[in-house]
C-alpha cells in the first residue's frame, strides 16, 4: 500500500527532486530544535501547481505533510514527527521581485530573508524583520513562524510587513489572501491568519511584503549598568522620553563574561547589565536623540557610556552581541533558546524571576536578548547526555514559562510553538482559548493532513520531554 | 553501549558532533550543497548522519556517498558559530569508511597506484623525467578501463592532460642545487618544501619560487629525504600512512637547521600546519612535529614579512585571485597574496564574488568525483567571467590545473591566463629594495 503513494508521488515530482533514500530521509529529519524523525519522502516543491497536487493526494491517501524552509526552527515546526511526505522549500528561491513604486517585494516561499533586504536596499527601502538567522533563514520560514528581530522593538514583526499571499490550503485548493495594498478590510484577514501558523493551517507559495524607505543614518551607543533592574528601568524611561530606538539589546553578566572569554574585547565583565541601542532616521535628529539618551542613562546612575563615532566603532559594539551566541554555547553542548516574552515594565521582575529559576534547579542560565521590547532569550546551557541534569533543566523550563504568563507575557515572542511548546499551551490560552484554535484547524484541515502534531499537545503529554526514550 | 561502538565512537570523533546546534549557518556557505541543491551534502546533513552512524543507528553504505563527496574544504568551518571541528568529524569518517567498507579488488589496485606509487614522491619522482605523472595517470586510466574500474570511479584524466604546463627536461631537474645563496646579504635561512606535484609538473614554478626567496634574501636549503605531505592521504582516511610520511618530513627538516620551511602549495601547508594533531598519543613526536609546523609558512607570508622586494613590470589586464581554500581555511592565510598582487604598479585587481569558495580541485575530488567537481567549477567561472579579468591567481598546485580546465571549458584560452601566485610576481619582475 505504502508505494502506492510513493508511486503516485513520483508522477507529479520526480527524483533528485523525490528523494527517498536513507541518507537524505535522514538529512531532513531534524531542524534546530530537539529530536529526530524520518520522514517517508522528501520533496523539493518548485511551483504552486506541485503543492497543490502533492497535498490533494496526501489527502486522499491520509499522509502527513511537512513544510520545510531551512529547518532553523527553534521549537520543532518542521519536524516529521509522524512521518510522511517533508516539503522542502529551500530550493524554491527563484521569484523575488522588488516593485519600488509600490514599495513592495514579490517573493517564492524559499527566498532568503537577508537576500530580500539586500534586494529592497538596492531602491532606497528596507524590509525591517531582521531575525538573527535572516542569512540563512527562508521567508516562507519566517512566514511561518511570525519571526522577528532586534528591530522589532520600532518596526514591528514578519507579520506587519506581509499584505498578501498564495496559499495552498489543507486540501489542496489554490487561494490567494490579502493583495498589494496597504489597507485592506475585505473580509476575514486570512493573511494573519495564515503568518504564524507555523504551517498547521496552509502552505505559503508566494507572499507579497510591504517595504519602507530605508532610514538615511543610524547610531549606537553602548550603556554599562552595576544593577539589573537599573538597566530595566533605563528602558522604560528612554522609551516614555519620546524616543523610539530601532533596537535595544540587553546582555547580562553571564553574557558579558562568556563573551569576553572566548573573544576578549574589553567589555566590562564586573557590570551586572549591558545595553546596546541602536537609533535610526535623519542624522541631525538621531544625533540630538542620542544625546539626550545619553543624557537619561547617565542621570539613571548608568555606570558609564560609550557612544560609538564611527561605523566601525557601531560595529564592534555590536559584535560583542552577536558573540553571545556562540560564546555561551562554550559553556555546554547544548544549548536551549527560549524567548518568553513580557510587558517591557515587568522586565526588571522577569529577570529577577529568572535569577531565582536559576539557583533553584542549579543550571547555567544567561539571559540576552531584545529587551526593548520584552522579548528576553533566557538560554539554558546543559548537555543532553545528562539525564538527571535534562530532567532540571525541563522543570526549569516550565517554571519559565509560568514566570512569563503569571506577569501577562507570552510563552514565545518569536520562535513559535512548535513541538517544544505545546504541552503548555492550555497555560497561557486557557481550554476555551485552545479549543477555539482547534475548531479552527479542524475547519482548515479537516483531514489532519499539514503539519500535525505541532502547536497542540499530544493526547496525554502534558509536559516537556528533551532525553531520548 | 558495547565496546565495539565506543571504539567506533573514537575514532570517528563523535563528541565533536555534540558541538553541532544544527543551527544550518554553514549552510550557505557549503559548495556542495550548492550545487547538490540539498541538506545530504551540506556540513549540518553530514554531521548528522556521521552521528547517526556513530549511535548504531545507520548502516555505513548511507554514509559513503554524502562523505566521499564532501571537497573538505572548510568553508564551514570558518563560519561555524559553535566552532564546530567539521574537519576532524570528517577525517573521522574517512577512516573508518576506509577501514570497514569492504573495497574491490579493482580499488585496491587502482588506490595503491595512486596512493603509495604516484604520491609519495621520492619514488616516484626518481622516475619523472620521461615519465610525466600524466602519463602514469591515463596509464592508469587505461587500466581503469581495461578492469572496468572506469564505472566504478570514472576518471577523466584526459581532460586534465590537455591543460598541463611543458615539463622540465629531467637534466634540468638534476642540475637544480639543494643549496642556494641568499642574493646579496643573507637575512635568513629557510627550507623549501617542494611538494610532489609542485615539483614534477610545476617544477618551474618551485625554480622561480627560489628565485623570489633568494632574491629576497633567504638562504634555500632543499633536504632532499623529503617526501609527500600525506595530505590526499590523510584527506582519504589514510591516517597511518600520513603519519609515516608525517615523520619523514619532520626528520628531514630537523637535519638542517632553519628559521622557517616554506611551500608554495596551499593544500600541502594546510597538512604541515597540523602535523602536531597527527600525534595525539606520542608526546615526542608531538613535540618535533609542534617545532615543524611553527615554522612553516607559504611563500607569500614569508616574502611579506621580508618585505624586501619592488616589482618594476605592470602587468596588463585586470587580475582577480582564486584563494586556496586549505590556505585560506586551515592556514588562515588571507591578505598576504593579495598585499603582493597589490604592489605590482598599476594592477588592476578584481575580487570575484565568492572569490573563498573551493574551485572543486579539492585534492583528487575533480578526478574521482568529475562531474561534480564540474558544476563546481562551471559556478566559478560565471563569477571570474563577471570580473572580466585576463589573469586568475592562485596558490595550490591542483586549483591552478582546475583553473586552467576552466578556461578551457570556456574556450577561453586565448585571452584568459591561470596564473600561480609566484609566477604573477616573477613575471612583474622584482628587485631588491
Ligand atoms: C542561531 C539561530 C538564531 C535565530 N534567531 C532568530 C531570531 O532572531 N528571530 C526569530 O524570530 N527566529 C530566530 N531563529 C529561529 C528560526 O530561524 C526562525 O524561526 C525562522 O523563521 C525559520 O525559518 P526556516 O526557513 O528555517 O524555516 P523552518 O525552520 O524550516 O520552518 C519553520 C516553520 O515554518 C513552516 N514553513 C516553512 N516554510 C513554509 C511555507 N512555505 N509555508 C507554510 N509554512 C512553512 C514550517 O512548517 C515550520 O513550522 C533563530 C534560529 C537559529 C538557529
Ligand atoms: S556545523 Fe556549525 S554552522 Fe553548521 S549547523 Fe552545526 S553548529 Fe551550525
Ligand atoms: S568541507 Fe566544504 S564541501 Fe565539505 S561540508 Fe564543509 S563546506 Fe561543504
Amino acid at each position: 500500500m505504502e508505494n502506492d503513494w510513493l508511486r503516485e508521488l513520483e508522477q507529479i515530482v520526480a527524483p533528485p527532486r523525490l528523494m527517498t533514500s536513507l541518507a537524505d530521509r535522514h538529512s531532513y529529519s531534524y531542524d534546530a530544535s530537539f529530536g529526530s524523525y524520518l520522514p517517508e519522502a522528501v520533496i523539493q516543491v518548485m511551483c504552486t501547481k506541485e503543492v497543490s497536487e502533492v497535498i490533494k493526494l496526501a489527502n486522499r491517501h491520509q499522509i502527513p505533510v511537512y513544510p520545510r524552509g531551512q529547518g532553523t526552527s527553534l521549537s520543532g515546526g518542521p519536524l516529521p514527527v509522524k512521518g510522511g511526505i517533508v516539503l522542502d522549500f529551500s530550493q524554491w528561491d527563484q521569484k523575488l521581485e522588488i516593485y519600488p513604486d509600490d514599495l513592495v517585494a514579490v517573493v517564492s516561499p524559499g527566498v532568503l530573508t537577508a537576500a530580500i533586504n539586500q534586494a529592497a536596499e538596492k531602491y532606497g527601502l528596507m524590509y525591517p524583520p531582521d531575525p538573527s538567522s535572516g542569512h540563512v533563514a527562508t521567508i516562507g520560514g519566517n512566514l511561518g513562524e511570525n519571526a522577528g528581530g532586534p528591530r522589532g522593538l520600532k518596526y514591528g514583526v514578519t507579520k506587519d510587513y506581509v499584505i498578501g499571499l498564495e496559499v495552498v490550503t489543507p486540501e489542496g485548493h489554490i487561494i490567494r489572501t490579502g493583495g498589494r495594498t496597504i489597507k485592506n478590510v475585505t473580509g476575514y484577514d486570512l493573511t494573519k491568519l495564515i503568518v504564524g501558523s507555523e504551517g498547521t493551517l496552509g502552505v505559503i507559495t508566494e507572499a507579497t511584503l510591504r517595504l519602507i524607505p530605508k532610514p538615511p543614518a543610524r547610531k549606537t551607543m553602548m550603556a554599562v549598568f552595576a544593577d539589573l533592574p537599573t538597566s530595566g528601568t533605563a528602558i522604560s524611561k528612554v522609551l516614555r522620553s519620546g524616543i523610539l530606538p530601532a533596537k535595544i539589546e540587553l546582555m547580562d553578566q553571564a553574557s558579558i563574561r562568556a563573551v569576553e572569554q572566548f573573544q576578549p574585547m574589553g567589555l566590562p565583565i564586573d557590570a551586572a547589565a549591558i545595553l546596546l541601542i541602536e537609533l535610526d532616521g535623519h542624522p541631525k535628529a538621531i544625533q540630538e536623540e542620542m544625546e539626550k539618551t545619553n543624557h537619561i542613562l547617565t542621570e539613571l546612575g548608568a555606570k558609564e557610556t560609550i557612544v560609538a563615532q564611527t561605523e566601525e566603532e557601531a560595529e564592534r559594539l555590536w559584535k560583542a552581541r552577536k558573540l553571545v551566541s556562540p560564546a555561551i554555547a562554550k559553556i555546554k553542548p547544548t544549548k536551549i533558546s527560549e524567548d518568553a516574552t513580557v510587558p517591557r515594565s515587568k522586565i526588571p521582575e522577569m529577570i529577577q524571576r529568572l535569577n531565582q529559576i536559576k539557583e533553584k534547579y542549579q543550571i547555567h542560565l544567561v539571559v540576552f536578548g531584545h529587551a526593548g521590547d520584552g522579548n528576553l532569550h533566557p538560554n539554558i546551557l546543559c548537555d543532553k547526555r545528562d539525564k538527571e541534569e535534562m530532567i532540571r533543566v525541563e522543570q526549569a523550563i516550565a517554571e519559565i514559562f509560568a514566570a512569563a504568563i503569571d506577569l501577562g507575557g507570552t510563552l514565545s515572542g518569536e520562535h513559535g510553538i512548535g513541538t517544544m511548546k505545546a504541552p503548555f499551551l492550555e497555560q497561557e490560552l486557557g481550554p476555551l482559548g485552545v479549543m477555539m484554535m482547534k475548531r479552527l484547524k479542524k475547519a482548515w484541515d479537516p483531514n489532519n493532513i499539514l503539519n500535525p502534531g505541532k502547536i497542540f499537545p499530544e493526547p496525554g503529554i502534558s509536559k516537556l520531554v528533551l532525553r531520548d526514550e | 553501549m558495547n565496546d565495539s561502538l565506543r571504539k567506533l565512537q573514537d575514532k570517528i570523533n563523535y563528541e565533536k558532533t555534540f558541538a553541532c546546534v544544527q543551527c544550518g549557518y554553514c549552510l550557505p556557505a557549503c559548495p556542495t550543497y550548492e550545487t547538490m541543491k540539498k541538506e545530504t551534502h551540506s556540513p549540518r546533513g553530514r554531521i548528522n548522519l556521521v552521528k547517526q552512524f556513530a549511535e548504531g543507528k545507520l548502516d555505513i553504505n548511507v554514509l559513503q556517498d554524502p562523505i566521499d563527496k564532501c571537497l573538505g574544504c572548510n568553508a564551514c568551518t570558518v563560519v561555524c558559530p559553535s566552532d564546530v571541528e567539521y574537519n576532524k568529524i570528517l577525517e573521522g569518517a574517512k577512516q573508518v569508511l576506509e577501514e570497514q567498507q569492504p573495497k574491490t579488488k579493482k580499488q585496491k589496485i587502482a588506490e595503491k597506484l595512486l596512493f603509495e606509487d604516484i604520491f609519495p614522491s621520492r619514488k616516484w619522482m626518481k622516475r619523472v623525467g620521461d615519465l610525466t605523472w600524466f602519463y602514469q595517470a591515463s596509464g592508469l586510466k587505461k587500466f581503469a578501463e581495461k578492469t572496468g574500474l572506469a564505472k566504478v570511479a570514472p576518471l577523466s584524466l584526459d581532460q586534465f592532460s590537455q591543460v598541463l604546463p611543458n615539463l622540465p627536461s629531467p637534466s634540468e631537474r638534476r642540475r637544480r642545487l639543494h643549496r642556494i645563496p641568499a642574493k646579496g646579504k643573507s637575512r635568513i635561512k629557510v627550507g623549501f618544501f617542494t611538494g610532489c606535484i609542485m615539483d614534477s609538473i610545476f617544477f618551474e614554478i618551485n625554480q622561480k619560487t627560489i628565485d623570489l626567496l633568494t632574491l629576497a634574501g633567504a638562504e634555500v636549503v632543499i633536504p632532499e629525504m623529503q617526501t609527500c605531505c600525506g595530505a590526499l592521504h590523510a584527506h582519504t582516511g589514510k591516517i597511518g600512512h600520513s603519519r609515516l610520511l608525517a615523520k619523514k618530513n619532520i626528520e628531514a627538516f630537523e637535519a638542517e637547521s632553519v628559521d622557517y620551511i616554506i611551500n608554495n602549495a596551499g593544500g600541502c601547508g594546510a597538512r604541515l600546519i597540523e602535523y602536531e594533531e597527527l600525534f595525539d598519543d606520542d608526546p615526542e613526536w608531538r613535540e618535533r612535529a609542534k617545532t615543524f609546523s611553527n615554522k612553516t609558512r607559504d611563500i607569500s607570508e614569508i616574502l611579506v614579512e621580508l618585505d624586501r622586494l619592488t616589482f618594476t613590470q605592470p602587468i596588463a589586464g585586470p587580475v582577480t585571485y582564486q584563494a586556496s581554500c586549505h590556505m585560506l581555511n586551515v592556514q588562515k592565510v588571507v591578505n598576504a597574496p593579495l598585499k603582493l598582487i597589490k604592489e605590482i604598479p598599476n594592477i588592476d585587481y578584481r575580487e570575484m564574488e565568492g572569490a573563498d569558495r573551493c574551485c572543486g580541485s579539492a585534492g583528487i575530488y575533480n578526478i574521482v568525483n568529475f562531474e561534480d567537481s564540474m558544476k563546481i567549477l562551471d559556478n566559478k567561472m560565471i563569477h571570474m567571467k563577471e570580473t572580466q579579468a585576463k589573469i586568475i591567481v592562485t596558490t595550490n598546485p591542483g586549483c591552478l590545473l582546475q583553473m586552467k580546465l576552466g578556461i578551457k571549458r570556456e574556450n577561453l584560452a586565448s585571452t584568459v591566463r591561470a596564473l600561480h601566485l609566484v609566477e604573477l610576481l616573477h613575471e612583474a619582475r622584482p628587485v631588491q629594495k
